[in-house]
C-alpha cells in the first residue's frame, strides 16, 4: 500500500531522512520507533506534505500513486490521514463545521456524493462515542481549550469520521493518561485494523504497542530505516535500549 | 463635527490621512457634503445593516444622535472594488450605546476604510468598535477610529479592536486610534494588530482533505466573526458574512 523508497528530505538546508526504504503492506500496522531526532516526525510531516520539507531524493508511492506529487489535501483524498503531535487549534471553526468540510471535500475529490448535515452528524456521534468523547465538545472549536488528552482522542474521531486506508499517527500516544491510552489504541484498533487498510504507528513507548499490536517493529535512526523485525524487536529495545539493539 | 467639505481634503487632514486622494478625487466636492442624519431617540434602538461597495467610488456618512440609554447598532462589510470609506460620527447621550462592526475586505489595489467619531457627551455610555480587514493584491484596509470622552461623561466605557490579516505581502492595514479623554472616571481600551494568515491551521485542515481555497474561506470566516458577533439578526448576518467571503473568492491563496 505504501512504498517509500531511498527518501531524502531536508528541513531548511538540513539534511533529516537519508535513504529511507520501508514497505508497509495493506492489512499491517507497522510501529516505528528510534530515539529523538532519528527523523520520526520529519517522515510523518514529508508523507503529509507539510510545507518546509523538502524531498531531495527517492520516490514514495500510495496505492500505485506517487504521493509526492499531490498537495496535503489530495493527499488526504486518497486515503491518507496524518495524525499530528500537536494538533492544531483553530479558534472561530466548530469541529463539526471542519470535518464537515473535510469529508465533504474529499468525497468531492473522489467523485460521492457529499453527506447531509443530519447523515453527517449521526456519523459524527456514533465516532465521538467510540472514542468515549461528548458530542458537546465536537460543537466546540477545534481543539481550542482542550487538554492534550483531548486533542489526541478528538484526532482519533476525526480519523474515524474520515474513513482513511492509511494512517500515519505520529506519537498518538504522548500526553495520555493509562485510560486515555486504552480508549485511543481501542479507537486505532476499530478504525484502522482491516485486511484493506493499514498503519504506520510513530512512537517511543512499548505501552501503545500493547494495546495496538503491530505487525512489524522498525527502528528509524540517522534518518534511515536501521532494523525491522517483529513485535519481539520492540519489547527488546525497551528492556536494554537503542544503543544495545543496534550496535 | 467635522467641518463641512467646501473643498477636497488633503492628507494633511488628520481623518484623511491613509485615504486614496485620487478616489476622492473622483468622487468630487458635491458628495464630500452628504451626510444622513439620524436621531434615535431616548429608550429606543436602531440596528442598521449594509453591504458597501461598487465598481465606482463611495463615500457613506452618517452623524447619528442618541437620546438618553438608547442604542444604536452599525454593521458594514465594505467590500468595495474602488476607494469605499464609511464614517460615522456619534453623540451619545447619558447611558446610550452605540456599536459598530465592520469588515474590509478585498484586494485589487484599492483603498477601503472606516472612519468613526464617537463622542461620549454625558456620563455612563458606553460604545464598542470592532473592525476587521482582510486584504491582498496591494489592497488598503483603515479603520480611523476617533473617541472623545465630554469632561463630565464619568463612567463612559469605550472599546475599540482593530485586526488586520494580510493574505500577501504588498496588502495594508492601518489603524490609527485616538483617544481624547476629559473625565477622569472612564475605561477606554483599544487594540490593534496586523498578521497573516495561520499556516499551521491552513496545514492541518489540507491534511483533512479540506482544499486550500474553502481552507482560506473558513479561516477569514473565523477572523472577521467578531465584527459580527453583536448582529443577531441571522438573515442580516448571514448576508454582511456572505457578501464579505465572496469577496474573497480569486484571493491570493
Amino acid at each position: 500500500m505504501l512504498i517509500i523508497d531511498n527518501l531524502h528530505a531536508s528541513v531548511g538546508d538540513k539534511p533529516i531522512l537519508k535513504g529511507l526504504t520501508l514497505h508497509v503492506p495493506a492489512g499491517e500496522i507497522h510501529a516505528i520507533m528510534g530515539p529523538n531526532g532519528a527523523g520520526k516526525s520529519t517522515l510523518a510531516n514529508v508523507l503529509g506534505g507539510k510545507p518546509g520539507y523538502e524531498v531531495t531524493a527517492g520516490s514514495v508511492i500510495f496505492r500505485g500513486e506517487d504521493l509526492l506529487a499531490l498537495d496535503p489535501h489530495e493527499r488526504a483524498a486518497a486515503g491518507l490521514f496524518l495524525g499530528f503531535q500537536y494538533p492544531v487549534e483553530i479558534p472561530g471553526v466548530s469541529n463539526v463545521q471542519f470535518l464537515r468540510e473535510a469529508l465533504n471535500a474529499q468525497r468531492k475529490a473522489r467523485g460521492e456524493e457529499p453527506l447531509s448535515g443530519g447523515e453527517f452528524l449521526k456519523l459524527a456521534k456514533e465516532k465521538a462515542a467510540l472514542l468515549k468523547m461528548d458530542m458537546e465538545m465536537l460543537k466546540r472549536q477545534v481543539n481550542v481549550g482542550f487538554s492534550g488528552g483531548e486533542k489526541k482522542r478528538a484526532e482519533m474521531v476525526q480519523m474515524g469520521i474520515l474513513d482513511p486506508a492509511f494512517a500515519v499517527l505520529d506519537e498518538t500516544d504522548s500526553g495520555l493518561d493509562i485510560d486515555a491510552l486504552r480508549i485511543v489504541g481501542g479507537g486505532i484498533n476499530a478504525i484502522m485494523r482491516s485486511p484493506e487498510k493499514a498503519v504506520l504507528l510513530i512512537t517511543h513507548y512499548q505501552r501503545l504497542l500493547d494495546v495496538v499490536r503491530p505487525d512489524k517493529v522498525s527502528i528509524l535512526a540517522g534518518g534511515r530505516i536501521v532494523e525491522t523485525g517483529g513485535p519481539e524487536l520492540a519489547l527488546r529495545l525497551e528492556a536494554e535500549g537503542y544503543d544495545s539493539v543496534m550496535a | 463635527m467635522m467641518a463641512e467639505a467646501a473643498t477636497l481634503p488633503t492628507r494633511r487632514d488628520e481623518a484623511w490621512r491613509y485615504a486614496d486622494m485620487d478616489g476622492v478625487a473622483r468622487l468630487g466636492v458635491a458628495a464630500l457634503d452628504q451626510w444622513q442624519a439620524i436621531d434615535v431617540a431616548a429608550g429606543t434602538s436602531l440596528t442598521r445593516s449594509l453591504v458597501v461597495g461598487s465598481d465606482a467610488p463611495e463615500l457613506h456618512r452618517f452623524r447619528v444622535t442618541l437620546g438618553e440609554g438608547a442604542r444604536a447598532a452599525f454593521f458594514v462589510t465594505n467590500a468595495g472594488g474602488d476607494y469605499t470609506r464609511v464614517e460615522i460620527e456619534v453623540r451619545l447621550a447619558k447611558g446610550a450605546h452605540f456599536e459598530f462592526g465592520g469588515v474590509t475586505i478585498g484586494g485589487a489595489g484599492v483603498t477601503r476604510e472606516f472612519v468613526t467619531q464617537v463622542l461620549h457627551a454625558e456620563p455612563e455610555a458606553t460604545s464598542n468598535q470592532t473592525v476587521r480587514a482582510v486584504h491582498w493584491a496591494g489592497a488598503t484596509g483603515n479603520f480611523l477610529g476617533e473617541i472623545k470622552v465630554a469632561r463630565h461623561a464619568q463612567k463612559t466605557d469605550a472599546a475599540q479592536d482593530f485586526k488586520g490579516l494580510l493574505l500577501e505581502a504588498g496588502a495594508s492595514a492601518n489603524a490609527v486610534p485616538q483617544l481624547e479623554i476629559f473625565a477622569d472616571d472612564v475605561k477606554c481600551a483599544h487594540g490593534a494588530t496586523v498578521g497573516e494568515l495561520d499556516e499551521a491551521a491552513r496545514f492541518y485542515m489540507m491534511a483533512r482533505g479540506v482544499d486550500p481555497a474553502t481552507a482560506q474561506r473558513l479561516l477569514v470566516q473565523a477572523f472577521i466573526g467578531d465584527a459580527f458577533v453583536a448582529l443577531t439578526d441571522e438573515a442580516e448576518h448571514e448576508r454582511l458574512l456572505d457578501a464579505a467571503l465572496s469577496a474573497l473568492e480569486g484571493a491570493k491563496l
